[in-house]
């Protein structure tokens, strides 16, 4: 009798002539693919995900981990995964999940995009000489700005500032509940945050009493599932969001089951230990923009009209007309995730067939709302997807505001995107709440690396900037006029309001 | 007590006003010739009294914690969005939407309510959110229960409308509705079953509609001598089976 006709992803091995006996593979391996025979080290290779935790702490790099080179018969047209899938499906007659961003062919535009420079005509500018500006502020902006004699006989400012967030630079890390990542994933994005001048967002699984201390670098999300809110909570960071949706599973729910809810989770989410944690898909109080409105407004009631409010949906195709909405209903701030964008876990046929790319929506939603005028009335971020500085520079220009880092964030805390964090065994303590795998996470330690490379990415789009010729991030936004296409149709230049390169 | 004249004024001054009066300290206000008001109450602490003569607007006491407000009239929809702790009493009915996501205090409408009441309402620790009706409800009445109790009395059976509408408890993972009356297995979600309350149960039932009863003026014998169904979720975890891991 066979055991399983789903074949395994990875071949795990380990060179018995190195092997020392040590164990630590299998201490360390999350998802239990060691064992100890009682002179060596047994493997079950069907359960291992590529993670590479073993791999780095062996000491005697004697563990290799594989692409498992049996595959089914090549074939153009049935790949690996639709037949494994299948398999999966026939074994358990369940929707097969998966986590971080989809990991399919689609083509990524940002790599068509290519930046502008200065040359001879107009000066660039060097950013270790000249002071370059990165701070960004999130927020409603008004139309115009009055100004009247104060009683010093100066100009004062009378126009009333609607609340901002300040941002050092134009990043913000992304949503992650306290429930999908371990507490320490969040005491490690809280303490970079507030090191940086940044914020990170709650997620929808309330706020940890640990947490509550970073509230100056702190956004509080509501979702459908009002997870941990109450007044306390809303006031408790810089601003709300609202999460109608994400790119990873667009339209559809949330669902943490009841075994990873342990006590502190539940606690955090004030909700009975052992229940599932579910997120219906919509939120049952908002069928139209008028209801998101009523909560936007329920929300600055309850906030005094202190803190933003930023509302989060998916990039999907009408989201240009839905971010106006969105706009009108009375956002502070409009956060797009792309269907690039990660997930702690989503059905796999979601998250690989729903949305649009990040690059679409972002050029689509600010051309709609400049072209209606309310460009100011709200900033916009990005999301979905974002891997590098460049990516970042490319979607500002496109219209964005500032850009949210989810994914490229947890790889500084050891994340290798093996894309099993719905498993809850993460082997880096990242998705997990297994409490031997996620002290081994250490939020000062990781924190550190973090800040690393936000700074690297800061200095990276300083000297992006400088390039350019511009001192700030601010004359990056929306200006589409320094980017060029490669390889892309005319319509989707159109789209992107770019030119081919070579025009 | 403290009076404030809504009369004309515009929901965000009404709203600072009584902000303004309940951190001095107030601990009693009326409010008059209130004229579909958005958010009274909303994010409110503390536990002042608010009395509203005439009819509210929607999200009244959304994310409340502590305040109890009385409603002399008919009141809107979404009453209790994800509120904390607090009481809301409605002489009137109520409209859709209430209690969304609620996890504390109490709602008593002496009427009908609407669409979407108690839509996955919580429970934690000692918090137990309670909303009990005198009239019927519309469809999706629990619908993603995840705690606390529903009370649903049809007491006054003014129309031949069934006590509940479709999709009674679809989703619901915790908690307890109890309907005086019949209940049709065919309007309920796949995710319940339908009980005869037990002694336990009757003493609890009592035990909030004495409360409910206090509140309008009723009797409590009379309301207690209806035949009670219990409504509870067949799993904690209707959708553990749902995924392949
Ligand atoms: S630690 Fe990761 S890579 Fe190593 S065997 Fe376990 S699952 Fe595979
Ligand atoms: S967080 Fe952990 S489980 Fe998820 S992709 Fe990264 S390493 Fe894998």
């Amino acid at each position: 009798m066979f055991r399983s006709l789903v074949l395994p992803e990875f071949l795990a091995k380990i060179d018995q002539v190195k092997c020392i006996r040590c164990k630590r593979c299998i201490q360390n391996c999350g998802w239990s693919v060691y064992s100890w025979s009682g002179d060596k080290v047994l493997i079950d290779t069907f359960k291992c995900v590529k993670c590479l935790r073993c791999y780095h702490y062996c000491p005697e790099e004697a563990i290799a981990i594989l692409d498992n080179p049996v595959r089914y018969r090549n074939n153009a047209n049935w790949g690996f995964y639709n037949i494994r899938n299948i398999k999966k499906q026939a074994e358990t007659g369940g929707i097969p999940l998966t986590g971080m961003g989809s990991d399919m062919p689609y083509p990524v535009l940002f790599d068509s995009l290519l930046i502008d420079a200065c040359q001879v005509t107009n000066p660039s500018i060097d950013p270790l000489r000249e002071p370059m500006e990165l701070r960004t502020y999130l927020g409603k902006k008004p139309a115009k700005l009055e100004f009247e004699k104060g009683k010093d006989g100066k100009q004062k400012l009378k126009t009333k500032m609607p609340p901002q967030i300040k941002l050092e630079m134009p990043f913000i890390f992304a949503p992650m509940s306290y429930g999908s990542i371990s507490l320490n994933a969040q005491k490690t994005l809280a303490i970079a945050a507030k090191e940086l001048g940044i914020v990170m967002n709650t997620g929808e699984g309330g706020l940890h009493e640990d947490i509550y201390p970073y509230r100056d670098n702190i956004i509080v999300q509501v979702a459908s599932g009002r997870f941990g809110v109450n007044p306390d909570y809303l006031n408790a960071g810089v601003g709300v969001e609202i999460k109608i949706g994400q790119g990873a599973k667009p339209g559809i729910g949330g669902h943490l089951p009841g075994e990873k809810i342990p006590l502190d989770v539940a606690k955090t989410r004030m909700i009975p230990i052992g229940t599932d944690a579910l997120s219906p898909a919509p939120q049952h109080d908002i069928y139209s923009i008028e209801d998101l409105r009523q909560l936007i407004f329920a929300i600055k009631e309850a906030t005094d009209y202190a803190k933003p409010v930023s509302v989060k949906i998916a990039a999907v195709h009408n989201v240009a007309a839905i971010a106006s909405g969105i706009v009108r209903a009375g956002a502070d701030i409009v956060y797009i995730d792309g269907f690039r964008g990660g997930t702690g876990a989503a059905p796999s046929i979601i998250r690989d067939h729903l949305g649009i790319p990040i690059e679409h929506a972002i050029a689509a939603v600010d051309d709609r709302l400049r072209q209606e005028g309310i460009r100011n009335e709200a900033s916009i971020i990005a999301a979905g997807g974002i891997r590098s500085s460049a990516d970042a520079a490319k979607v500002i220009a496109l219209g964005a505001d500032a850009v949210a880092l989810g994914t490229s964030a947890l790889i500084t805390m050891g994340c290798t995107v093996c894309g099993k964090c719905y498993t809850g065994n993460c082997s880096w303590g990242i998705t997990t709440q297994k409490p031997e795998l996620t002290v081994r996470l250490d939020p000062e330690v990781y924190s550190e690396r973090l800040i690393n490379m936000i700074h690297a990415w800061s200095h990276e789009l300083k000297e992006i900037l400088g390039a350019l010729g511009i001192n700030a991030v601010e004359s990056l936004r929306g200006s589409r006029e320094r980017l060029r296409g490669v390889g892309l149709d005319a319509q989707t230049l159109d789209i992107l309001g770019i030119k081919p390169a070579g025009r | 007590m403290l009076t404030i004249d809504a009369k004309g004024v515009y929901y965000r001054e009404l709203n600072q006003k009584v902000r303004e009066v309940v951190s001095k300290g107030e601990k009693e206000i009326l409010l008059k010739n209130v004229n579909g008001q958005y958010y009274i109450g909303d994010g409110l602490q503390g536990d002042v009294k608010i009395t509203i003569e005439g009819v509210p607007g929607n999200d009244l006491a959304a994310f409340m914690d502590g305040p109890t407000i009385i409603i002399k009239a008919n009141a809107q929809d979404n009453i209790g969005n994800t509120m904390n702790s607090g009481k809301v009493v409605v002489h009137g009915n109520a409209g859709d939407v209430l209690g969304y996501g609620m996890r504390g205090g109490k709602l008593h409408i002496r009427g009908d309510v609407g669409y979407r009441v108690g839509i996955h309402m919580k429970g934690y620790k000692k918090q137990i959110p309670v909303i009990i009706a005198g009239g019927k409800a519309g469809d999706f009445f629990g619908e993603y229960m995840a705690g606390g109790v529903l009370i649903l009395l049809n007491l006054d059976n003014r129309d031949d409308r069934h006590i509940t509408g479709d999709y009674l408890g679809t989703g619901m993972h915790g908690g307890t509705i109890f309907i005086r009356g019949n209940v049709d297995k065919g309007l309920c979600g796949a995710e319940v079953s339908i009980h005869e309350p037990i002694k336990d149960d009757i003493a609890v039932l009592k035990g909030y509609l004495a409360e409910y009863c206090a509140d309008f003026n009723l009797n409590l014998s009379d309301v207690m001598s209806g035949c009670f169904k219990k409504i509870i979720p067949t799993s904690l975890r209707p959708y553990g089976n749902l995924y392949a891991y």
